[in-house]
């Protein structure tokens, strides 16, 4: 499919694997995982650890619908049902989120900007284990039960964990240290590798790419990094401060010396509103590229999503308290949030609309990945107006905490996120294992997926509007809630099937998939000039670029990018 | 295509480079300076957060002891801590000059005065304490000034063993002139160090009391 | 003028209503947001209609060109491999799908500030009644501070005619952690913070029960923290205020049963009015048989649920923080007999 194009060029012709790596042992192969500093292993290591907890928090999501497909259903207990919806929450923002947006960002920026490697990579490494610690502390808590001296079991306080609940006086055990330190050392992971990608783009992009030629891929992660920097620091403090109060009895949060639940929810949202900006922008940057490849188009309109972008990051700082709008705020603050809230919306619809316009005019293919970018598309425009319409705070006071937010929250991160996380890992599956995937099971996936997620996240939107509220293990027969509770039920089904099948799909064709060779999409970025999968020098000589497309203008050296940019 | 290697790949050892980027030359921060921004950054950010609990909870304690009652200024220990930031600079600048003994000698007295510092913060929470009867559990201003000054306490020290770790080596003459980059680094730190001081001290014995 | 995202809503409302019939509900018991019977619940459906109507234009514009574009510019079968035309951007556009954007979030902040003030800086009538809610895991306390009633889980408040405003202020505090109180119909939902008062107000138009439930978590039994609110008519409203009013009665045939009250660990939590029970830590239980449900909604009140709750509390809401009391069959239904009396 692809023209010809000299892989002496930029990759190389050394052969991918030397010979001395055919004839590694199974434990030299290991060890060699464990202590490599090479952001392409320790990447895919970030892409494997997020993908096996999807894989669990979706069993606890499973197990919580089960219980609500009907009223006052017993299949479990309150306890045990509200650690669940803790865990599951915790666990889908900060090992699986945390850890496919780095692990993504690990294998792609270098290999987009024309580095080596990211600028630190033994702190890389250093971040990557902390992060996978702070997962295996958070599950040590299920194991950790009662009757272990004390040692807590798994945390029930809502992802958000507010105060006083999360107090010694209404948590009483180690369950909530558990989420506490399990967070904070993930967040010091998180710190290291934000800047270490953030040095990255800014010191080590190759010769010739200026800022304004690098791709967007590389913009969207510097923004990212940034927010992570600024964002994941006042959850880490807050979680000082409630260590401080559990341990040494200190009166941050303790309202019954004085001390402010509010304070808590101001410091979690001024973190968990660019948090979520922060898993949504890597999803953004996906797109971002895979549309413009499967649209045969450049991405239209270069200098507006860079500035979009940059303009979500400084505007998503200033929204925080619109999950606080009940909480009895004046009404010039509640103004000041819904105003910022719904000013917030502007560039994410411009982003939308320069999608739209790459894909106008040109040869649309469909292959798997694009499949879930138009998907992409679809969800996250109603994920982007139902978040609309809860800024607006009168509506919001009806709505919050109610299936409507938890059908909002869904459509951006399962309809968003993980849709293009998906589209992703089709899209630089070839890249990295060197195999072609099977694009029929890819479609498949795509169609139970898609199918089952509007089943259940669609329906969800209802319950709330009738009066819902969330976090309760079971509600009353005759408010009208139980049929629809059974369809988002059995939604689940369909999507868990679709899961199996990527899971499936991605397991043999890493080991029998046909080969895929240096550019099976026939794309234009860096990272299709080396061998799939890249040698571990990444380049045999760091390319020089003229335009935003280096591929492009060698594919095309009569009409190059850099005579109309 | 030529096939010259782009410098910004290589680490640079003398701090500042000029690259050729298509038709721009420019100066270029090195990576150290970078990544060490980007952790003052996070930092500022931790910081930033108990600063806002400090003032949120200035005057709403329900008993116990008040800022204007117990605390007093920390003259000299500021003084201590704000000259290490100059005393570094005098090192840094010995080293860039390859002046490796008189480096040493300014580093020695930058952790020396590091020391002083934790050392007189010591003396003064052992006086509020003792003395006092102030704990980080006797109100919400024991709690917000035992976790904000803590907090820096604890940045300093960690400072002072990184600090001492760079002592060790040019102790054994192993500093040279071509670190002076990766010294540069360490001492933006300690500068930081010495500037959250200065918001700390504003915000507890100025704006606070 | 309904727009297509409204339309698709209803007909889900519809089918679901379809389904209640063979799920025996009462739709007037429904919690819908968009059934408001109270004049904040009004205001905040009237902007959620506005809202619904912009944001389903909006939703049918983009979603069709998405569509258009998906159809119109696929790659046909006959394709001849070349490259489309490169269009980099189009300052023009840009510039268009930023202004109407801006100019639409413009209008919804207006109608959204105008909304806000309305509801959060109403002025409170000097006819208005007031109510205190003090939020608990998991139940509702509720005091009438100028009428002497103390009460949980259920709320009377009078109907309020258009001609003679009778609307009810709520303060709202907490014992312990962060609640909710939420009754959909009635007004959108203010939280229950422990050292912190907040205000909501509600003026009911129609006489009837209200469901609503607590909806902030607080704990294990969140779920469970249900909420009754009976807009009566004034002089149902009075009858009731005079019996709440009453003190506890005082059946001699019951007072077997008094004294199991009186010497057992009940009166650590449960106060009743006119005898040694001052216990703050759960419900009043002066009128305790004036109230359709025990458990703040965990079971119905009746005499055999009200052995039953006594005898296992854990039974009916897990976790709950009333202990089971391990009476013997003897002292519990003289507990009961005296229970039922307390009218």
């Amino acid at each position: 499919m692809s023209p010809a194009i000299r892989t002496g060029d930029v990759g190389g012709t050394l052969p991918l694997v030397s010979k001395a790596e055919t004839e590694k042992s199974f434990f030299d192969s290991i060890h060699s995982w464990l202590v490599t500093v090479d952001h392409k292993k320790l990447g895919l290591m970030y892409i494997m650890y997020g993908l096996f907890f999807l894989l669990i928090a979706g069993i606890e999501a499973t197990l919580m619908r089960i219980q609500l497909a009907f009223p006052n259903n017993h299949f479990l207990s309150p306890q045990f049902f509200n650690q669940l919806f803790t865990v599951h929450g915790t666990t889908m923002v900060f090992f699986v989120g945390m850890p496919l947006v780095f692990g993504f960002a690990n294998y792609l920026v270098p290999l987009m900007i024309g580095a080596r490697d990211l600028a630190f990579p033994r702190l890389n490494a250093f971040g990557f284990w902390l992060s996978a610690l702070g997962g295996v502390l958070l599950y040590f808590s299920f194991i950790g039960g009662e009757g272990m001296a004390g040692a807590g079991s798994a945390p029930d306080i809502g992802w958000f964990a507010y105060a006083p609940l999360t107090g010694k006086a209404f948590s009483k055990g180690h369950s909530t240290d558990y989420w506490i330190l399990g967070l904070m050392v993930s967040g010091f992971g998180s710190i290291a590798t934000a800047a270490n990608v953030f040095t990255t783009i800014l010191c080590m992009r190759c010769r010739g790419m200026t800022l304004s030629k690098m791709p967007l891929l590389a913009w969207l992660n510097l923004v990212m990094s940034g927010m992570v920097l600024l964002a994941v620091s006042p959850l880490t403090a807050a979680q000082i401060m409630l260590l401080l109060d559990r341990f040494a009895g200190s009166h941050f949060f303790d309202t019954q010396a004085g001390g402010s639940a509010t304070l808590w929810m101001h410091f979690f949202w001024i973190f968990g509103h660019p948090e979520v900006y922060i898993l949504i922008i890597p999803a953004f940057a996906f797109a971002s590229e895979i549309i413009p490849v499967f649209s045969r188009k450049a991405i239209f309109g270069y200098p507006a999503m860079v500035g979009a972008t940059v303009a979500i990051g400084f505007v998503s700082v200033s929204v925080w308290a619109h999950h606080m709008f009940t909480i009895g705020m004046t009404s010039a603050s509640n103004t000041f949030f819904a105003i910022s809230t719904m000013m917030v919306g502007i560039p994410t619809g411009i982003k939308i609309f320069n999608w739209l316009g790459t894909m106008w005019g040109g040869k649309l293919r469909f292959d798997t990945p694009m499949l879930f970018c138009i998907a992409f598309l679809f969800q996250f425009l109603i994920a982007g107006l139902t978040g609309i319409m809860l800024g607006a705070a009168p509506f919001n006071w009806q709505l919050n905490d109610s299936y409507f937010v938890v059908a909002h929250f869904h459509f951006t991160l399962v309809g968003g996120f993980l849709t293009m996380i998906f589209a992703a890992v089709y899209y630089w599956f070839p890249k990295a294992t060197g195999r072609r995937f099977s694009e029929t099971l890819g479609k498949w996936h795509f169609w139970l997926f898609v199918l089952g997620f509007h089943m259940t996240f669609d329906t969800m939107h209802i319950p709330g509007i009738l009066g819902m509220p969330r976090r309760i293990y079971t509600y009353e027969a005759g408010r009208g809630w139980g049929v629809l509770n059974l369809i988002v039920t059995l939604g689940v089904l369909f999507q868990a099937i679709g899961i199996l099948i990527f899971v499936f799909n991605l397991l043999r064709s890493a080991r029998k998939g046909p080969p895929a060779g240096n550019d099976p999409w026939d794309a234009w970025t860096l990272e299709w000039a080396t061998s799939s999968p890249p040698p571990e020098f990444n380049f045999a000589e760091i390319p020089t670029v003229k335009s935003r497309r280096p591929l492009w203008d060698i594919k095309h050296p009569t009409d190059p990018d850099w005579k109309y940019e | 295509m030529n096939g010259a290697v782009a410098t910004t790949y290589l680490e640079s050892t003398t701090g500042r480079q000029t690259v050729t980027v298509g038709e721009q030359t420019g100066p270029i921060a090195s990576k150290g300076v970078i990544g060490m921004a980007c952790l003052i950054m996070a930092e500022s950010a931790i910081f930033a957060i108990f600063v806002v609990a400090y003032l949120y909870y200035s005057g709403k304690d329900l008993s116990g002891p008040t800022p204007r009652q117990v605390l007093e200024w920390p003259i000299l220990n500021s003084i201590c801590l704000l000259s290490s930031s100059a005393t570094i600079t005098l090192a840094l600048r010995s080293l860039r000059r390859g002046a490796t003994k008189r480096f040493s000698v300014w580093w020695f007295v930058t952790i020396a005065l590091g020391a002083y510092f934790l050392l007189g913060t010591g003396r003064e929470w052992q006086h509020l304490i003792h003395d006092k009867g102030l704990t980080i559990q006797t109100n919400l201003f024991g709690t917000t000034f035992y976790s904000l000054v803590g907090l820096h306490a604890s940045h300093v020290v960690v400072g002072l063993l990184a600090l001492s770790i760079v002592m060790a080596f040019a102790i054994t003459g192993l500093v040279k002139k071509e670190h002076a980059e990766r010294v540069h680094v360490l001492g933006l730190y300690w500068h930081f160090v010495d500037v959250v001081w200065i918001v700390v001290f504003t915000v507890v014995y100025v704006i606070g009391r | 003028m309904i727009s297509p995202w409204m339309y698709w809503m209803v007909a889900l409302v519809f089918i679901q209503q379809e389904a209640l019939a063979g799920e025996k509900t009462d739709p007037a018991l429904v919690p819908s947001i968009f059934s408001p019977e109270s004049a904040p619940a009004h205001a905040v459906s009237h902007l959620a209609g506005f809202v619904l109507w912009i944001t389903g234009v909006i939703f049918v514009v983009v979603a069709g060109l998405l569509v258009y574009a998906v159809l119109r510019f696929r790659r046909r079968a006959n394709d001849d491999g070349t490259e489309p035309a490169q269009i980099y951007g189009s300052g023009l556009v840009e510039g268009a799908w930023t202004t109407v954007p801006f100019l639409i979030v413009l209008v919804l902040t207006l109608a959204t500030a105008r909304v806000i003030h309305e509801v959060q800086d109403a002025r409170k009538p000097a006819a208005a009644l007031d109510v205190q809610v003090i939020g608990h895991q998991w139940w509702w306390e509720i005091r009438y501070p100028k009428l002497g009633i103390v009460t949980a889980n259920e709320l009377h408040v009078p109907v309020s005619q258009s001609s003679d405003r009778l609307p009810t202020f709520l303060e709202l505090r907490s014992a312990d952690v962060v609640h909710s109180f939420w009754v959909p119909r009635l007004a959108g939902k203010t939280d229950l913070i422990p050292n912190k008062v907040n205000s909501m107000w509600i003026e009911p138009e129609r006489t009837g029960l209200f469901l609503g439930q607590c909806a902030k978590y607080c704990g294990t039994q969140h779920a469970k923290m249900l909420l009754r609110v009976y807009v009566d008519t004034r002089e149902d409203f009075d009858r009731w205020v005079k019996e709440q009013q009453e003190l506890a009665e005082n059946n001699p045939s019951a007072a077997a049963g008094r004294l199991v009250f009186e010497r057992t660990a009940c009166i650590n939590c449960h106060a009743v009015n006119g005898t040694v029970g001052n216990g703050r830590f759960g419900p009043d239980l002066t009128h305790l048989m004036s109230r359709a449900t025990l458990g703040s909604g965990a079971l119905m009140n009746s005499a055999g649920g009200l052995r039953a709750w006594i005898k296992s509390p854990e039974r009916f809401k897990p976790g709950v923080l009333m202990p089971a009391m391990n009476l013997n069959d003897g002292d519990l239904d003289k507990l009961v007999a005296y229970l039922t009396t307390l009218k």
